[in-house]
């Protein structure tokens, strides 16, 4: 007795080797069973042809994780990234370290190196040197600088840190004020990740109304929304978001800059998602399923918003994951020149501005390789997860 | 043809509009006008501010009219007569100030459009001939990489290798003895080992990509039919590449002086700030900093009309090179 549930047990197996077609779907594979390919839904599909992207899995796996520190920031940061230790300005990268040689052979203590202070007589310039004699032990989940997670929760644990508070640990070394590298590294990424998240959804909402409407109505609407983006897009972005950025006033808080940057970044960046809503609008239109709508007397914002636009979902979700790139560029670039986000406030760009100065990068080259890796890295994973969701976006064409 | 360029330069004048609009917002968006920031400066250092002078000022230069008004009046001095305003911390006309500035911009983008043109040609059919090559993974991981770096986390990258290894300042586009003396052949090898730098980190981005769209252009051609023609009647391997493949591949490069010039201009200023070049970057900032809106507005909008003219010289370009673009 047949399954009917299974509308595909009637069919003859598919073959692997290509001698049959199958089903209009990128080549099977080994171990691809496909009966279940020629009913998945399409979602399925898309993950499917995803997934075998090994790079792309990897850089969204970069990117899940760096949205966690961004959301953990205070708990995964050994200090506050405010605590300056003045004593310790300019204090180098101690490296963590698992075994003492002690006088019952090797031990297992986590530990990270003390300083040893030397000042040049001529200059009075201090340099710390790693002291290989003074030991700080650490630990996981020790007690520190207490703090408020997300501003609600007193809490005092931190992931990494020395056992004793009072001893320093600067895995990343530290500023001109001696304040921790890797605590404001972490605290960066809260305000440089979110920034392209909450830029990317502004632009988002602005890119798919005008592509969605330039593409459906066509004609004069269409023209008017083209000569814009044309507009834009002829601008260099960077001196625009120089004058647009050098207009906030100084008096403003650190949150109405924050969003005001976010909003100039996004102003720039939905053109690209215009474009790419209206070309496929223009395609999809003519497509059986909208005339079907249409006659079903459908209006034409549920036809455009209601039909048209949920086909183009993975499409719009490759282009926004390449926008977000931009977007923590801006920023970055927007507040190393001193006219974006200014301290207090903790983004990759705020910290970069201490690497302006090349004699303070010969002295401590660690203000400018952490920082910048950052980046490159949020930049590079976000690049290579948008290819590969670009490439996955359409899983019905090899 | 002619049609054709008639029609894309009255196609150009909206958008030429829109970037004069988009300038006078920037010039207008910070609070207060130049005379406020003026009055501030004299009150400031002490001289007496005469209201009725204050007044007399507003209306010689027209702040109180509608912003219309004062728009028509900003672009048709720009127009008709060359005048962009007065930078009031130079006390000088802004005119007096862009030009030098602005041709150092120029001049130093196309330094960085010939290098990307140079570096991505063979690179590009190198990897496209030879995919999946060694070779090929390198330049595309290089490509991924130049992609991701920004600007000027590259120019500091290198600024430090430099200072380190090298132990030379590598800022400015000429050394100190230079500065001021006629050009001389000294001078211009001076230049160019000073000009490197800033090539290199503004082209990079340029270059990564373009060598991207030149695989893909290039993989599409070489597995069409007469490709296969050409070999079956035994040209050489080089020539049945370089005479058909390359040449309508190269397309991209033509269309690129559109899309890589603004993104050129861009890099240059950021990273003439970094690397404290003589272009409208560090210029720009500083006007922008101090408010000093006239002059800061006059370097957007010649930057915008600059990536204009980039366009438009590629798209007639492009429709010299292919009877199909000026024909639909």
């Amino acid at each position: 007795m047949n399954d009917i549930s299974d509308p595909t047990s009637d069919l003859p197996p598919l073959t692997v080797d290509g001698d049959e077609t199958g089903p209009a779907i990128s080549p099977l594979r080994e171990g691809d069973d496909p009966s279940k390919i020629s009913v998945a839904s399409q979602w399925t599909l898309i993950w499917t042809k995803f997934t075998r992207n090994k790079v792309a899995v990897g850089a969204g796996c970069v990117v899940f994780f760096l949205y966690f520190v961004a959301l953990f920031a205070e708990v995964l940061a050994p200090t506050d990234p405010a605590r300056a230790q003045p004593r310790l300005t300019y204090a180098p990268p101690q490296s963590l370290a698992f075994f003492t040689e002690g006088e019952n052979g090797r031990e297992w203590l986590p530990h990270v190196k003390g300083y040893a202070m030397t000042v040049d007589p001529a200059s009075l310039r201090r340099s710390f040197t790693v002291d290989d004699g003074k030991v700080i032990p650490v630990g996981l989940f020790v007690e520190g600088t207490p703090y408020k997670l997300w501003g609600l929760f007193p809490m005092s644990t931190h992931l990494i840190g020395p056992l004793d508070d009072k001893q320093p640990m600067n895995l990343l070394g530290t500023d001109s004020l001696g304040r921790d590298l890797l605590s404001r590294l972490i605290y960066g990424a809260r305000i440089s990740m979110s920034i392209g998240l909450i830029g990317v959804i502004s632009s988002l909402v602005i890119g798919t109304v005008l592509g969605a409407l330039s593409g459906y109505y066509g004609g004069w609407v269409d023209l008017a929304v083209q000569r814009l983006i044309e507009v834009i897009s002829a601008m260099p972005t960077i001196p625009l978001w120089l004058g647009l950025a050098a207009a906030i006033p100084i008096t403003w808080s650190p949150l109405k800059v924050y969003f005001i940057i976010t909003l100039i970044v996004s102003l720039l960046a939905w053109t690209s998602l215009a474009r790419e809503v209206r070309g496929r609008l223009f395609v999809l239109k003519n497509e059986d399923f909208v005339t079907a709508a249409i006659l079903d007397g459908s209006r034409q914002r549920r036809v455009i918003f209601r039909h048209i636009l949920p086909s183009l979902t993975s499409h719009i979700l490759a282009v926004v994951t390449l926008a977000i790139p931009t977007m923590i560029v801006a920023e970055t670039a927007l507040s190393f020149l001193g006219i974006g986000l200014k301290p207090p406030v903790v983004s990759w760009g705020v910290l970069l501005q201490d690497a302006q100065n090349i004699r303070t990068v010969a002295t401590a080259p660690w203000l400018l390789i952490w920082p910048s890796l950052a980046v490159v890295l949020a930049v590079l994973s976000f690049n290579f997860l948008g290819d590969g969701l670009r490439d996955a976006a359409d899983p019905y064409e090899s | 043809m002619l049609g054709y360029i008639i029609k894309r330069i009255i196609l150009m004048v909206p958008t030429m509009i829109g970037i004069s609009i988009i300038a006078f917002l920037i010039i207008q968006l910070p609070p207060g006008d130049y005379l406020t920031s003026v009055i501030a400066r004299m009150s400031d250092s002490g001289q007496a501010v005469d209201p009725e002078e204050v007044a007399r000022l507003r209306r010689i230069y027209g702040l109180d009219d509608p912003v219309i008004v004062q728009y028509w009046n900003w672009i048709t001095g720009i127009v008709l007569r060359g005048d962009f305003g007065y930078s009031f911390e130079w006390g000088r006309p802004v005119s007096e100030l862009i030009w030098e500035r602005m041709s150092a911009t120029l001049g130093v983008s196309i330094a960085a459009l010939i290098f990307v043109w140079a570096v991505s040609l063979p690179i590009g059919i190198y990897s496209a001939v030879r995919r999946h090559s060694i070779g090929d993974h390198v330049f595309t991981f290089l490509g991924f990489l130049g992609l991701a770096i920004p600007n000027f986390i590259l120019a500091l990258t290198l600024m430090y290798i430099s200072y380190k290894h090298f132990g030379q300042s590598v800022g400015g586009l000429y050394s100190k003895e230079f500065i001021g003396e006629p050009m001389s052949f000294a001078k211009f090898w001076d230049l160019l080992k000073h000009l490197w730098i800033p090539v290199v980190v503004i082209g990079t981005s340029g270059t990564a990509a373009l060598i991207r769209i030149l695989r893909a252009n290039l993989t599409d051609e070489l597995s069409k039919p007469y490709v296969i023609t050409a070999r079956a009647k035994g040209l050489r391997e080089f020539d049945v590449v370089m005479k058909y493949p390359v040449r309508i591949a190269l397309n991209p490069f033509v269309s690129a002086i559109g899309w890589v010039l603004p993104q050129l201009i861009s890099g240059v200023t950021i990273t003439a700030i970094v690397l404290n070049l003589p272009t409208a970057g560090p210029m720009l900032i500083r006007a922008l900093v101090s408010q000093d809106m006239y002059l800061a507005g006059s370097f957007i909008l010649l930057m915008g009309l600059l990536t204009l003219v980039g366009m438009l010289i590629s798209d007639l370009l492009l429709a010299a090179l292919d009877p199909r673009i000026r024909f639909t």
